[in-house]
C-alpha cells in the first residue's frame, strides 16, 4: 500500500510538472533570466504548491503517525553549513546551464529525448558520486 | 532559445497537483516528496526503503506523459543541444543536490511549506546562483 500511494504520488507530481510548463527548460530559463524577457510562471507554480503543501504539513502536525507508515520521516536538522549553501550554489549553477532540476529531468524521460538522457546520466553520476564520496551512511 | 509565453492559470493548476503530491506523500507514507533526496537515496538504501522510491520514481515520467496527452500545456518542450552544457548542468545538479540535500521540491517546495531556515536559505541560494548563471551565459557569454 505503502508502494501503491508512492506511486500515485508520482504520478501525480509529474503531471503537475508538466501541466505547470516546469518540464520545459525554455520555460525555467526564462524564469531565471530577470534581466531579459522574464517569464513569471515557475513563480506562479511554486506559490500554489507552497500553498497546497503547507496544508498538508498542518494535516500532519496533528497527527501522531501517517496513514499507511508507523512513523514521519521529516528533516530534523537546523543548522546552516556550508554545505547547505555551497551544495544549493552548486546546483543553482548546473540549474541555470539548462534549465532542469532533478524533477523535470526524470519526468521528461519519457519524452525520448537524447538531450535527456544525456543529462540525466550525468546528474546519477553526480549523485552516485556524492552517496560513494560520504560512505553510503545517510 | 525561444522566449517563452507567461502562463499563470497553468502554474497555479500544476503547482497545485505538485502540492497535492507531496501532501499526499506525507500523509500517507511519512515521506518528504524532495526528489533529490528519493533518487540519493535509492543508491545503497536503508533495508525495506526502496520500495516507495523507485514507485515514486518511476510515477514521475508516467504523469508527465499522461499530462502530455490530457493538455496542450504539458507539450512544451525546448531543451539545449550543447552536449558540454548538458554533461555539466547533470552532473552539477546531481552533485549539488546531494551536497546541499535538497533540490527545488526538497528544500523549494516541502522544506519552505514547512518553515524550514534551511530550506529558505538553500532556495535563495540556487535561484540567486541560478539567475547569475543565465544572466552570464546570455547576457555576458552570448549563448542563446
Amino acid at each position: 500500500m505503502q508502494r501503491l500511494a508512492a506511486g500515485l504520488c508520482g504520478v501525480v507530481f509529474g503531471a503537475g510538472l508538466a501541466i505547470s510548463g516546469m518540464t520545459n527548460p525554455a520555460k525555467v530559463l526564462a524564469f531565471l533570466d530577470v534581466f531579459g524577457s522574464w517569464d513569471p510562471t515557475l513563480a506562479f507554480v511554486m506559490g500554489a504548491a507552497l500553498a497546497v503543501s503547507a496544508l498538508g504539513y498542518a494535516l500532519a502536525r496533528g497527527r501522531t503517525r501517517p496513514w499507511l507508515a508507523d512513523a514521519f520521516a521529516i528533516p530534523t536538522r537546523r543548522d546552516l553549513d556550508v554545505q547547505l549553501i555551497g551544495g544549493a550554489a552548486l546546483f543553482g549553477v548546473g540549474w541555470g546551464l539548462v534549465g532542469l532540476c532533478p524533477g523535470p529531468a526524470l519526468a521528461n524521460l519519457s519524452r525520448g529525448s537524447g538531450e535527456i538522457a544525456v543529462f540525466a546520466s550525468a546528474m546519477m553520476a553526480g549523485v552516485v558520486l556524492h552517496r560513494v564520496a560520504v560512505g553510503r551512511k545517510t | 532559445m525561444t522566449d517563452t509565453e507567461f502562463t499563470p492559470i497553468a502554474g497555479l493548476i500544476g503547482g497545485a497537483l505538485i502540492g497535492l503530491a507531496s501532501a499526499g506523500l506525507l500523509l500517507a507514507d511519512g515521506k518528504i516528496a524532495g526528489i533529490s533526496g528519493v533518487l540519493g537515496r535509492s543508491f545503497f538504501p536503508a533495508s525495506g526503503d526502496l520500495g516507495w522510491r523507485l514507485a515514486f520514481l518511476v510515477g514521475l515520467p508516467v504523469g508527465a506523459w499522461l499530462a502530455t496527452r490530457a493538455t496542450a500545456d504539458a507539450l512544451g518542450f525546448a531543451i539545449t543541444d550543447d552536449v558540454r552544457l548538458l554533461i555539466a548542468g547533470g552532473f552539477l545538479v546531481g552533485i549539488g543536490t546531494q551536497i546541499g540535500s535538497g533540490c527545488t521540491s526538497g528544500h523549494g517546495v516541502c522544506g519552505m511549506a514547512r518553515g524550514s531556515k534551511r530550506s529558505i536559505l538553500a532556495t535563495l541560494t540556487f535561484m540567486v546562483t541560478g539567475a547569475v548563471t543565465v544572466f552570464a551565459m546570455r547576457h555576458l557569454l552570448g549563448f542563446a
